[in-house]
């Protein structure tokens, strides 16, 4: 693949960058979830533009948040952004993983909780109900992502994945992934 | 090099790898197909914490480990884990049970550990304390169902409770580097989780209509020394010996 001359970029500025940059990055998908990119799920924190003497002219900083510790998907994320942004042109990037503050549902986007939905994945609840230790407690209300309907039951809080779980629904019987408010 | 903060955080990577080593032997043998998924995240999860805390050591070395070097090449002299852990899995009550007292541990250990003054490890603990306490949750629920459960579930739960309950001790039994670790403010102090512990241990029991075992037990100790079961030997001989045999292979 030819990879695009960094030429003009000498007469833009960080901020003009520093979008770009979000913009590759938007079209990176999590491999397990593949409607959703790396910006949907809130794993991108920070895209800083250096300028740099160099003949690349621009160092790309993107700062990440794994979602789950274990979270296998999260090398692949890696290295797909970093092949996204060579393809674009950008040659010199560095990622750098944060760990605090730890990553939330709550920082997925909107468009990304609509995509999901359409997808066949309820959403994480607008009112984030995080898990607590207390046994038995009452279950979130989660309707179900094919008809839509509130009467739904917990299956199990582990599911397909770290970030979801599974639920079935009583009225339409489709069993579905809830990516779950963490 | 400050060996207290590596020794202090190669322990916390230990307890995290072993227990997910042992929990990943569930994978394809669960009860069910749910509860198969479930015990295999909680598995993943934890090597995902281990990965955290030996990054974070190999860094501490300065002297080239890495985190697979850690996991992989060290002897179980060097192993820290406490003894817990390293249990062969038993029954699944005989799990969950150790899942449930070792959560425990974990979740107030980790909720204590966010205050620490050594920032990466406060990083690692908030992040996984999240995940923690969906495991609390699941081996809590485990205990009243298997305790307050059949006759059959209920005798097993009595058993598995004779068979861990001398390997809880030494949780909260601080070793030098741990004292130590508390003296320079990066550590948390055992005695303050032990109380919250004993608590969580109390509710749940009541609720699973299960005894607590009298107070003057015998407790087992010494894994955070290295001096550990013969089953660990076990665990490692299966987990290392790709690395042994064949130095650096990659896949």
């Amino acid at each position: 693949m030819e990879i695009p001359d960094q030429h003009n970029n000498r007469q833009k500025t960080a901020a003009q960058i520093e979008k770009e940059v979000w913009a590759i990055l938007e079209n990176v998908a999590d491999p397990e979830v593949p409607v959703l990119s790396v910006v949907d799920l809130g794993v991108v924190r920070n895209v800083q533009a250096l300028a740099t003497q160099s003949e690349e002219n621009w160092k790309i900083v993107v700062s990440y948040t794994p979602t789950y510790t274990g979270c296998p998907a999260m090398d692949t994320m890696k290295m797909n952004m970093r092949l996204a942004l060579i393809q674009a042109g950008y040659k010199n990037v560095d990622l750098t993983q944060v760990l605090s503050p730890a990553w939330t549902t709550d920082w997925m986007t909107e468009a990304g909780k609509d995509k999901l939905k359409a997808y066949g994945i309820a959403p994480p609840q607008y009112k984030q109900l995080v898990c607590t230790p207390d046994s038995f407690q009452q279950e979130e209300a989660i309707p179900c992502p094919r008809c839509n309907s509130y009467h739904t039951r917990l299956v199990s809080q582990f599911g397909s994945t770290a970030c979801k779980a599974l639920y079935q629904c009583n009225d339409c019987k489709e069993p579905f992934d809830y990516f779950k408010c963490h | 090099m400050n060996s207290s903060l590596l020794n202090y955080t190669l322990q916390l990577a230990d307890n995290a790898l072993i227990i997910g080593h042992r929990n990943s032997e569930w994978c394809g043998h669960g009860p069910i197909l749910e509860q198969d998924i479930a015990i295999s995240n909680i598995a993943l999860d934890y090597i995902g914490q281990a990965r955290n805390f030996y990054q974070y050591a190999a860094k501490l070395t300065g002297n080239g480990a890495t985190e697979d070097s850690l996991a992989y090449l060290r002897d179980a002299i060097d192993y820290k884990n406490c003894l817990l852990t390293e249990l062969p899995n038993g029954d699944w009550a005989q799990t969950t049970l150790r899942q449930f007292f070792f959560s425990t541990y974990q979740y107030f250990l980790y909720q204590q550990l966010q205050q620490s003054t050594d920032q990466q490890l406060a990083a690692i603990a908030e992040k996984a304390f999240k995940e923690v306490t969906y495991h609390l949750r699941w081996s809590s629920e485990w205990v009243i169902r298997l305790g307050d459960g059949t006759e059959e579930s209920r005798g097993r739960m009595l058993h598995a409770i004779d068979e861990l309950w001398s390997f809880t001790g030494e949780l909260f039994e601080g070793d030098s580097y741990e004292q130590q670790a508390v003296n320079d403010g990066y550590g948390v102090v055992l005695q303050d989780i032990r109380n919250s512990w004993m608590k969580k241990v109390a509710t749940v029991f009541e609720e699973a209509t299960l005894p607590i075992p009298a107070g003057n037990i015998w407790m087992q100790s010494c894994g955070k020394k290295g001096i550990h079961t013969e089953h660990l030997g076990f665990i490692l001989a299966e987990m290392q010996f790709l690395q042994r045999a064949y130095p650096g292979a990659e896949w």
